[in-house]
């Protein structure tokens, strides 16, 4: 899955002023001529810091992804469906793991990032602080949450830095899966009784202004895109992918019987595109400040598995120290 | 434990006939544990048959400074390949 760029602190200003110029502009032209940039390579501190947030967050939230819908496994309704969002979750786990390394190579630990995500000094993406109701949801989150994530990650897999870009290529050939299973459990509602109708245009009601909300702030409001963009971390603005995703989803929730909850949604011959009612913002950023539904939840959630494992982490790596230790005595 | 599990390279051996290739990395507190992980982390669709991790802090690469002198050099030098080569039409087999 995926996450905006939330922070704003570490912008881009003062890069000409504290770095060597030279090298600098040698790392410009390399990023600008779209080529990758490797760990071992130079890079200004300003690049380093906003790929160290920006991957360290995507990679919070496919961990904390994992928690809304690991809420339904034990109450999938059949055991097809269990298998398939046990499959779903463990991805999100591999997701996670794809990232955290690839922002390890930027040179700061697994463990510093953890510690930044209990603390509630890194964010996640707000999208995982909506509670997950019913089994509709899990459909709406694969189809939509999912739907946004492949749109916004596609691009992500030629940004410049390549373990980053690497890891994207891995996570979308996974994430089409995601949407298809999420977006087969609507039809298979919108096909059922009136109840289960119901049942899933309530969840789609909750769930789309959450997924508009995951391509981040407006274009005008979004500080850093022009720096991001330049040093290719990101390849679309916000509000580009915002109307790809409208276009492309609004058409497969007719198709299904499901109405967009958004009385301003019309097609637009003209832009060849729909028109969309405006995102509720004070809403956005009372999530990402931490008042979404769950959001205190989803941290206990977290910090109680990594307190309750820290014993089996203890145990192995004694274990591995023991052997090493018989090793080189025999 | 404050301190983070050393991290392991994992390369995978995708089929038969193929070399294993890099695919990414993963932490763990001994060998065995590493091969679990990589299995759990990289072979989740059939991408490999065959797994190798290797202690990150074990391998040596070549420094991006010298790249100018190590690897330009090779950039003049065009008649290792075997199209600088002209041969006449008629000539088969060659």
């Amino acid at each position: 899955m995926y996450t905006t760029e939330l922070s704003k602190s570490a912008s881009g200003a003062n890069v000409q002023g504290i770095e060597d110029p030279a090298k600098l502009a040698a790392f410009e032209a390399r990023v600008a001529a779209d080529e990758f940039i490797e760990p071992k390579d130079w890079m200004p501190e300003a690049y380093r810091r906003t790929l160290t947030r920006q991957i360290s967050q995507h990679a919070h939230s496919e961990i904390v992804g994992m928690l809304p819908e690991g809420n339904w496994i034990s109450r999938a309704p059949s055991l097809r469906r269990k298998a398939i969002l046990l499959a779903k979750v463990q991805d999100e786990a591999g997701h996670g793991l794809y990232l955290y390394s690839a922002a390890e190579t930027l040179g700061t630990s697994r463990r510093e990032m953890i510690e930044a995500l209990h603390s509630g000094k890194a964010k996640y993406s707000t999208i995982f602080n909506y509670p997950t109701l019913t089994w509709a949801d899990i459909g709406a989150i694969g189809w939509l949450v999912d739907g946004a994530a492949i749109m916004n990650q596609v691009p992500l897999q030629r940004t410049s830095y390549g373990p980053y870009a690497r890891a994207m290529v891995r996570v979308c050939k996974e994430e089409s899966f995601h949407q298809r299973q999420g977006y087969e459990i609507c039809m298979a509602m919108m096909a059922g009784t009136p109840d289960q109708q119901r049942m899933m245009q309530d969840a789609f009601n909750r769930w789309w202004w959450p997924s508009l909300m995951m391509f981040g702030p407006t274009d005008d409001n979004s500080p850093n895109t022009a720096q991001s963009m330049r040093w290719r971390i990101k390849r679309d603005t916000n509000d580009e992918l915002r109307q790809k995703f409208v276009d492309i989803t609004a058409p497969q929730a007719d198709a299904i019987g499901l109405t967009v909850p958004d009385p301003d949604l019309k097609w637009n011959e003209a832009k060849g595109g729909y028109d969309f009612g405006a995102v509720d913002w004070e809403e956005f950023y009372a999530v990402v400040k931490g008042e979404g539904p769950v959001a205190k939840e989803r941290m206990k959630a977290r910090r109680d598995a990594w307190e309750k494992g820290a014993w089996v982490r203890e145990a192995a790596a004694a274990y591995a120290e023991k052997q090493a230790r018989k090793a080189q005595a025999a | 434990m404050s301190k983070d599990w050393p991290l392991w390279e994992v390369f995978v051996r995708a089929k038969g006939g193929m070399s294993h290739r890099h695919v990414g990395s993963v932490h763990a507190p001994d060998a065995e544990i590493a091969l679990r992980h990589a299995r759990d982390t990289y072979t989740r669709r059939m991408e490999g048959i065959s797994l190798w991790v290797v202690p990150s802090a074990q391998i040596v690469a070549s420094d991006p400074a010298d790249d100018a002198q190590n690897f330009d050099p090779a950039q003049d030098k065009i008649y290792r390949h075997p199209t600088f080569y002209d041969i006449p039409d008629g000539i088969t087999h060659i």
